[in-house]
């Protein structure tokens, strides 16, 4: 059936089947191969992606369910083509060793402080809690997440430096695939 | 004699970058774009996808296999069976431990999950689609589910396949002296013993093993992109597999998801997905699920441990006596040096210096996922660490001394290093009263204890545990320790440019360790060009040179070490060089880092970017041109890392639950190349050890059924569980390491599960608690304090 879904900003129309999984559609077809897989049953969280902003695990999403929605995936974080505050918190704070669940734990991560600019530790072990890592013991994944909020909280307070929102950053695009 | 040092100097500006500097790594540019690229990511022209079927029951006889339906179903390109494979003499194949290991089942299934058959088809979804159509009849045979089991007399036999084989042993081994312990144990005032089991465990990293095979069906070239963590050693296992020459064989192992032991074995999958692109001509890839992962993938640990420490009534330790037996599944399949049929003796008697030790392990097939790795770890030293700790912990129990003031008193002294262990093998270097001591004083360890005796008071249950251990990484040497023959030495080749910049490529090869960023540091560090300047590459086997790969720690003890070995011959060759523009005789030549200058004349000088644009344009006459060389490393001695961990527990008396309050960890890997990335190593450690001590163990029941086979059964800590910790240093270097190094991704995983296991323990030690098998579930602990009750 076709779909048209809004990833990154730019929009996609496809002819999919059915069963088709979120995850699937995009690596697959869309050849966005930053969504990882890692277990297939919504546990370990490598394939969680936003939804409409929302973090959703899209190994249990089917594509046809994201129809007429807006996917933000690793891909879209940068923000006129630099890396985000939260993109630049993992590499500083040394976030991530085998880089498998970066990028969820990220997109976990930028979802949280668009609700929460300054979230203490415990809400953001919490937001984090759907999301596996075997290399880290997430105590650098923590750092990161607070760098992140510093940083964007500086970048308000300094006018003109003020870093670019996701909804700003997602300005769409019409692109047919 | 062992020197320990605070943490030294840098010996290069942060401009250069080179050991010592908590350099930001390279490789996270990629990462946090979303830029890896692990095996998964590949697609090729007119790729083929491949999915198995796999073995619903752990012990049956293969009657009949009916594929027409699937291999009619559209979309599927073939069907392999064990019978296809064995056409070609692929359905067996050899393992890195000596073993044999069926690919596909022609006779009988082994073990629940096990591979019996594979669809080639178009789509990945039709793959699986069409495994539903395969009809497999199977006869059921009675299952062995426990190596107790397997060596009863009457045991079915599982390696039925094996010439000579009439039981289901799968090795004995012996190690130390058998008469000198007795006769301690004869003198000794006190013995005490632990029965403990270290469940069956999982690597299970977050990407699942798979790989893309690409055999050129014109020029006969095959590639295969692979989660391998030993890309040559896998090359020449498929050279011999496959029979096809190696030098047509490229293992490419792109970035990967984590490995610990799980991406060292051959796994059938990537045999079969090779033998069917060899077949059709076209890519075939192959990708694990989950659940496949953990039912099939090398599993570790699952040792049956009987441990005895013989002691004076003041607390001397004479004499240790060891009896293992380790739950192997159907095909002894881990990657283990020919020597050392069950590794661990290493240092099976701890940081301590007894008289006499002796240690009898033996092995059992029986029909489960084969196995086993060394997750996290060197030839299974985890078991070994794990039993010492909890010893030594009970004989203070016994005796009446302070755990701590115990572990004090029979520490090896730093005096007696090298120190030749009971067993035969030589510590490099230690100084483990110092770190001991550090970690009880950041925890104030005497006030803890008045607190336990106050909370106790109170009917609050408040443990202190320490694990003061000792571990052993960086195999070789070559003469000692080989992979399925391979001498297990380790290569790095440096080539320095005409403008000075650098490629070094490796035989070993990163899951996840930052080797670019910290090989780059050792180049940086002994060339004095910056570590930004120098590009790692690794993993491919048609670019790099040979050898054994990474796990065991060896890439900064072995790898590491070939690399600053041929830094400094280019270093030499530099000196020829810079003497010929300087027109100084070599000797006359001062090195500072980046730069060699004349001595007593700092101004006349020329830099190492100099040097190598001379190396190409100007190179002195009988002198090589070029700046290029490559080395391989053969280790005189492993290396020993220690350190001492201290956690501390609230334990609720009410539910068995435990809370670790806090977790102080000293270690000490002699020099740290880059102390970010050594924390980052230490932090995943220390997750993966409070994981086995407290959720993670994946059993079986009767009939061989895993239990355990996804993340919903197979706990993983998540942030929410995961302890904050504590770290501390020392740095002792080894003494035979060219930068002093001695590895650090293992430690943790090593040292801290007796940690965690006897802070609980000793919450309940008033109690008369004395063992609690791991996983220490809430459960476990609960039923342990309510029988404490009935006594």
């Amino acid at each position: 059936m076709q779909i048209t879904v809004t990833v990154n900003g730019t929009t996609h129309t496809s002819d999919i089947e059915p069963r088709v999984l979120l995850a699937d559609y995009l690596r697959r077809i869309l050849g966005l191969t930053g969504t990882h897989m890692g277990c297939d049953t919504t546990s370990c969280g490598v394939c969680t992606v936003l939804l409409d902003g929302k973090p959703v695990k899209s190994c249990t999403v089917f594509a046809v369910q994201a129809d007429g929605r807006a996917v933000t995936t690793v891909e879209g974080l940068k923000q006129d083509g630099s890396l985000s505050a939260v993109q630049r918190g993992f590499k500083q704070e040394h976030g991530l060793q085998c880089g498998f669940c970066t990028p969820a734990m990220m997109l976990v991560a930028t979802a949280l402080l668009e609700g929460n600019p300054d979230p203490n530790e415990d809400e953001i072990r919490w937001a984090i809690s759907g999301n596996l890592c075997r290399c880290t013991g997430y105590m650098n994944i923590v750092k990161a997440i607070k760098w992140a909020a510093n940083e964007r909280k500086t970048a308000e307070a300094l006018p003109g430096q003020r870093t670019v929102s996701l909804a700003e950053a997602e300005e769409t695009q019409e692109v047919t695939a | 004699m062992t020197t320990t040092a605070e943490p030294g100097a840098l010996s290069t500006p942060e401009s250069i970058g080179g050991i010592g500097h908590s350099r930001r790594r390279v490789e996270d540019e990629r990462f946090v774009q979303g830029a890896g690229h692990y095996v998964d990511d590949i697609t090729l022209p007119g790729m083929l996808h491949m999915a198995i079927l796999r073995a619903p029951m752990a012990h049956a006889r293969l009657v009949a296999i009916d594929t027409s339906e699937a291999a009619a179903l559209p979309g599927v390109v073939a069907v392999v069976t064990g019978d296809l494979l064995a056409q070609h003499k692929l359905a067996w194949m050899p393992t890195l431990s000596g073993d044999t290991e069926a690919v596909l089942v022609t006779d009988k299934v082994r073990f629940q999950g096990q591979e019996v058959a594979a669809v080639i088809a178009e789509d990945p979804y039709i793959a699986w689609d069409a495994l539903e159509l395969i009809d497999v009849t199977y006869e059921q045979l009675t299952p062995v589910v426990t190596p107790q089991q397997a060596l009863m007399p009457d045991a079915p036999l599982i390696r039925d396949d094996k010439e000579g084989q009439t039981d289901n042993r799968c090795y004995s081994w012996e190690s130390g002296d058998k008469d000198a312990t007795d006769a301690a144990f004869a003198k000794a005032d006190v013995v005490v013993s632990l029965d403990t089991h270290y469940p069956r465990s999982h690597p299970s990293p977050l990407e699942t093993c798979g790989c893309v095979a690409d055999v050129n069906g014109v020029t006969g070239q095959a590639t295969v992109y692979m989660t391998s963590q030993a890309p040559h050693v896998h090359r020449t296992l498929f050279a011999i597999v496959a029979g096809l020459p190696e030098q047509n064989i490229r293992i490419v192992s792109p970035d990967i998801g984590g490995g610990f032991g799980n991406k060292v074995p051959i796994y059938p999958g990537y045999v079969v997905a090779t033998a069917a692109s060899l077949l059709l001509g076209k890519p075939v890839k192959w990708v694990e699920t989950r659940t496949e992962n953990l039912i099939s993938t090398g599993f570790a640990r699952d040792y049956h441990m009987h441990g005895e420490l013989a002691l004076t009534k003041d607390g001397k330790m004479l004499a240790l006596r060891v009896k293992m037996l380790s739950d192997n599944g159907a095909f002894f399949a881990d990657a283990q040096p020919t020597k050392f049929r069950a590794g661990l003796f290493h240092i099976v008697t701890g940081s301590y210096d007894l008289a006499a030790a002796h240690v009898v392990t033996e092995g059992a097939y029986t029909n489960k996922a084969p196995g086993g790795v060394a997750y996290r770890c060197s030839f299974r030293v985890t078991e070994a660490s794990y039993l010492i700790e909890r010893l030594v912990q009970n004989a203070a129990y016994e005796l009446g001394i302070d755990p701590a003031d115990l572990r004090m008193r029979n520490f090896i002294k730093p005096e007696q290093f090298p120190y030749t262990s009971p067993t035969g093998f030589i510590y490099d270097s230690g100084a483990y009263a110092t770190g001991l001591r550090k970690a009880l004083d950041e925890v104030d360890y005497e006030a803890l204890r008045l607190e336990q005796d106050q909370a106790r008071a109170e009917g609050r249950l408040v443990g202190i545990g320490i694990a003061s251990f000792t571990e052993v990484v960086g195999a070789g040497n070559h003469k000692d320790y080989d992979i399925a023959g391979l001498k297990m030495f380790d290569s790095a080749e440096l080539r320095v440019h005409p403008t000075g910049k650098a490629i070094l490529k490796l035989g070993v090869k990163s899951q996840g360790q930052g080797h670019e960023t910290t090989f780059a540091q050792i180049v940086a560090n002994e060339l004095g060009i910056p570590a930004g300047d120098v590009t790692v590459r690794e993993g491919d086997t048609d670019n790099t040179p040979y050898g054994l790969g990474t796990y065991a720690s060896r890439s900064t003890p072995v790898g590491g070490a070939a690399t600053a070995v041929i830094a400094r011959k280019l270093r030499d060759k530099a000196r020829l060089i810079a003497s010929h523009l300087l027109e100084a005789a070599p000797q006359d030549l001062e090195w500072e880092p980046g730069r060699f200058h004349v001595k007593g004349a700092p101004d006349r000088g020329v830099t190492i970017q100099e040097i190598a644009f001379a190396a190409y344009t100007n190179p002195p006459d009988g002198v090589e041109a070029g700046l290029e060389g490559v080395h391989y490393y053969d280790p005189p001695n492993m290396t020993y890392p220690f350190g001492s961990y201290v956690v501390v527990v609230d334990v609720d008396p009410h539910t068995g639950q435990w809370h670790v309050r806090r977790i102080v960890a000293l270690d000490d890997c002699g020099v740290r190349i880059n102390p970010m990335i050594v924390d980052g190593q230490i932090h995943g450690g220390l997750t993966e050890g409070y994981a086995m001590s407290s959720m993670q163990f994946i059993t079986f029941d009767d009939d061989g059924n895993c239990i355990g086979s996804n993340y919903m059964d197979y706990m993983i800590p998540t942030a929410w569980e995961t302890p904050r910790f504590e770290l501390l240093q020392t740095v002792t270097p080894s003494p035979h390491h060219p930068i002093g190094a001695k590895g650090i991704g293992e430690s943790a995983t090593v040292g801290s599960p007796a940690a965690y296991v006897n802070a609980v323990i000793d919450a309940l030690s008033h109690l008369g608690v004395r063992n609690i098998d791991m996983p220490l579930t809430p459960a476990r602990v609960w039923a342990a304090i309510q029988s404490s009750r009935m006594r």
